[in-house]
């Protein structure tokens, strides 16, 4: 079990009259206190840990996320935002005292703006919902996270969710122009708006990827982008991860930017072709999936090009998709991965570290030699163009030890991508599944930085309070 | 006296020195931007000026790290030796403000971005990782050298656009790109606003990448050569392999007609307009960039006009650049304020300067939290102060 703050014994005690007084403030539906109904709420895309919270609150305005909030300041209650709940870092763990407060009934799109190519939706609205709000008039929203389906937007603002495709389009952050923001004390704040750079300092910027530790969003306004007049994929296998990296390596210093580069070695092939069925070639140590944009002659006039670019590294096969249907059945492996992953082995544990591009090759080794010094199988995703490395380890929860080893490998790896100068997350946020890696990555000094921003926007440390940073040392605090 | 330390340590002794005495720095990086925003009034002066150099260039990883003095001149030439490019194409601003090279670190502190931001982003966009020092003395670091990192609180985005209130930017680590093969536009004459940035909004509406897109009024056009004489003028610009850009223009021409500009013209074309070249300044005149919501440009223009001021749309109608006598500044904001947006004043005679709301001022709930950060990471409050708000 992870190690969470002491819980507030006043506040546990309190537990009728907090919830009476959220009562108060929400319809009769809107406030959960019952713990077979709370059990739903105990775990996120992280489900090795779960905590039960005192009680959750799911409003539907932005006027009632401040009313709960400033309930909440006033009595020192703990609060956990919560979006779809899939963060794959445990972002929306709760705390045995805490309320969750739930976004999943401000799910209106607000306003769709197509000359000025904005949208602002509320914070329950997902990922896909917003792109299948425009798509209509050929319009999406550009970052893809594999949760897509299921993952709301004011999840993807509170972790700077990314995608496939973000090489091209840029993560969550580059794609917002606005939020609307409850703070801890209940007040209500807009950032930005419906125009590209606000002046002021960069708030939009240091909320997006905060992991919802310094505010609430309740609506925000993004970007829609006019989709490319067509998309196609080609796969091109090789017999070396080495290779394969060089390959990606030549296609970047062409010059040109696919709209996607995704690579995936060996066992990921397998698992995902067993899921998929899309054609993965089976003998390939590592396969690229390459996406172009344009119109047929230009897609046709860029896979002609990054085919002649990967010739020299004689590719085992190359497949260029004939059709919109064999693209989708390309990319269904690929999206599918983790959970193809999780067909053949009993459980798994995703990593998130980006690298530099070019130790990719050196990485994949000591990961392989670390795979067998654990004694565990892991399956590697890799958003190649930029970096971002999804080690998928398979283990066994059933097994005694079996996850703290999980565990450990992943530590290790990711410390590895910090040593080779990279970081430990590059999508998925610290959570508190990479908390206590945060001192391999920064100096104390520089925690101690990011601590006072926080408690500059939440002097009393209610919002998430256990996510991000390393626990208070407890020797340390009992010295104090 | 302008202390100029070499080194990150010697920033960090220049600021720990000024923390020790409670006096405030003017922080600079070359010092072309002095005129922007507010005055500072400090005991001393600091510049990153000789902390300069490429520290790292990986083309094939599209990153690119300098100390923060290194000039962009310097920066452009490097990358344009790998084929590559600044993506948010910032402005060179000394027609404006005042002949000099102009820093990385004072580009990305005022977060000032070209025509290509409408389709690629700011420069904050692109910043991913920075060392810097903050107003105890402390070197710290944000972000890294990849393409993606979520890793605790994002201080690159913090310290972008923060005009050096902060910390001090001593080395920035930006992604790159490709330069483009080919460089194509297609101009319209038309007869005001309203038809410009409707044919704006068609361009940046279609499947095809349009990467730059501005208005410019008669008198605006008149001072770029190539655009002279034909009255108001919409302009729309594609950039990429040279076979794609022929083809995107060829079916834009055909869907909103115009007239094409080749490789060389538009290129001079388009520096035109991120330098601001188009808008004609007197020396007392004030300058201000307004961000409003593209389709409300044309309202805040004439508004602009109306009050006796002069200006020019980019960003598809987004961003109004606009000059005009110190007293038009309470119609700049609010026409600025009527179009949903923002203002800067860019230059402006002293007095002003220190007498008007140089940026929009924060809401109440949001000042608190915005000085409870600045005591964060500057608690003696030295390092510009004043610079954005007064008494911040």
């Amino acid at each position: 079990m992870i190690e969470q703050l002491e819980p507030k014994s006043g506040v546990l005690a309190r537990k009728d009259a907090i919830v009476a007084g959220l009562r108060r403030l929400l319809p009769g539906d809107a406030v959960i206190s019952e713990s077979v109904r709370l059990k739903p709420y105990e775990t996120d895309g992280l489900p090795a840990f779960r905590q039960v919270p005192l009680a959750v609150a799911l409003p539907s305005t932005t006027e009632e996320v401040a009313a709960v909030l400033s309930f909440l300041h006033s009595e020192g209650v703990r609060v956990i935002p919560r979006g779809a709940g899939t963060s794959l870092s445990g972002g929306a763990l709760p705390m045995a005292d805490s309320v969750v407060v739930g976004m999943m009934r401000m799910n209106r799109i607000v306003d769709i703006n197509y000359a000025d190519r904005v949208a602002t939706v509320q914070a329950g609205v997902t990922n896909i919902g917003i792109t299948q709000a425009v798509a209509g008039d050929g319009f999406f929203y550009a970052p893809d996270p594999s949760s897509q389906l299921a993952c709301m937007i004011g999840g993807n603002v509170g972790m700077n969710s990314g995608g496939a495709h973000c090489l091209k389009y840029g993560v969550t952050a580059n794609n917002l122009l606005g939020l609307r923001i409850v703070t801890i004390e209940g007040e209500i704040i807009d950032i930005g708006g419906e125009y590209l750079d606000a002046a002021g300092f960069d708030w939009l910027g240091l909320l997006t990827g905060s992991e919802g530790m310094l505010a609430m969003v309740t609506e925000v306004t993004v970007r829609i982008l006019r989709a490319p007049e067509g998309q196609r994929a080609m796969l091109v296998a090789f017999s070396s991860n080495e290779i394969a990296g060089s390959a990606v390596d030549a296609i970047i210093g062409s010059g040109i930017i696919p709209v996607a580069l995704e690579f995936m070695d060996k066992p990921a092939i397998h698992a995902c072709e067993a899921f998929a069925h899309a054609g993965y070639p089976l003998d390939a140590e590592a396969l690229l999936i390459i996406e172009v944009e344009g119109c047929v002659a230009e897609q046709d006039d860029l896979l002609a090009q990054i085919a002649a670019l990967c010739q020299p590294f004689e590719p085992i096969s190359l497949r260029v998709s004939q059709s919109a249907a064999e693209s989708l059945a390309i990319w269904k492996g690929r999206k599918g991965a983790f959970g193809a992953v999780g067909r053949i082995s009993p459980d798994y544990l995703c990593m998130d570290g980006t690298i530099p591009t070019s130790q990719l090759p050196f990485v994949l080794r000591r990961i392989g030699e670390m795979s067998t010094q654990y004694g565990l199988g892991v399956a590697n995703i890799f958003h190649a163009g930029d970096g971002n490395l999804h080690p998928l380890i398979m283990f066994d929860a059933n097994e005694p030890g079996c996850f703290e080893r999980a565990e450990q490998f992943g530590a290790d790896i990711l410390t590895l991508c910090v040593e080779v100068g990279g970081c430990l997350t590059g999508e998925h946020g610290v959570g508190v599944e990479k908390r206590e890696l945060m001192k391999v990555q920064f100096t104390p000094i520089e925690l101690d930085q990011q601590r006072r921003i926080k408690t500059a926007w939440d002097p009393e440390w209610l919002l998430n309070p256990s996510k991000v940073f390393p626990l208070p040392d407890r020797a340390a605090l009992e010295a104090a | 006296m302008i202390d100029t330390p070499d080194d990150e340590a010697g920033i960090v002794s220049a600021i720990r020195a000024a923390a020790d005495a409670g006096e405030p720095v003017l922080v600079q990086g070359r010092g072309t931007k002095l005129g922007m925003l507010r005055p500072v009034q400090a005991a001393r002066s600091l510049s990153t000026r000789n902390l300069t150099g490429i520290t790292l260039y990986s083309p094939k990883e599209l990153i690119v790290s300098a100390r923060a003095g290194t000039t962009i001149k310097d920066l452009e030439a490097t990358l344009a030796s790998g084929g590559q490019h600044l993506i948010a194409e910032p402005p060179d601003l000394s027609g404006l403000l005042g002949e000099g090279e102009q820093s990385v670190g004072g580009v990305v502190a005022t977060n000032l971005s070209g025509p290509r931001r409408v389709a690629w982003g700011a420069m904050r966009d692109h910043v991913m990782g920075v060392r810097a020092v903050n107003g105890a003395g402390e070197a710290i670091r944000s972000g890294g050298r990849v393409l993606k990192n979520v890793t605790g609180l994002d201080l690159c985005k913090l310290l972008g656009g923060s005009h050096g209130t902060l910390a001090v930017l001593t080395e920035i680590t930006l992604k790159v790109l490709p330069a483009p093969e080919l460089t194509g536009s297609l101009a319209f004459a038309v007869q005001g606003a309203e038809e410009g940035v409707r044919l704006l909004s068609a361009g940046l509406c279609s499947p095809y990448g349009v990467s730059g897109a501005a208005y410019l009024p008669a008198e605006a056009a008149d001072r770029v050569p190539w655009l002279k004489g034909q009255g108001a003028m919409a302009i729309i610009r594609i950039e990429d392999f040279a076979r794609s850009v022929e083809y995107r223009l060829g079916q834009l021409l055909a869907e909103l007609g115009g007239t094409l500009l080749d490789d060389e013209t538009s290129r001079a074309v388009w520096r035109a307009i991120r330098d601001v070249i188009p808008l004609r300044t007197e020396p007392g005149d004030a300058i201000w960039r307004v961000s409003v919501r593209p389709s409300n440009g044309p309202r805040a223009l004439a508004a602009v006009t109306l009050a006796g001021g002069r200006g020019f749309l980019d960003w598809g109608g987004g961003l109004l650049w606009c000059a005009g006598s110190p007293d038009i500044h309470d119609s700049v904001r609010q026409a600025a304020i009527d179009g949903k947006g923002t203002w800067t004043v860019v230059r402006a005679p002293d007095g002003m300067r220190a007498a008007v709301e140089v940026l929009p001022s924060e809401p109440p709930a949001l000042q608190r939290i915005t000085r409870r950060v600045k005591a964060a990471m500057d608690p003696r409050g030295i390092l510009n102060p004043g610079r954005m708000y007064a008494g911040l």
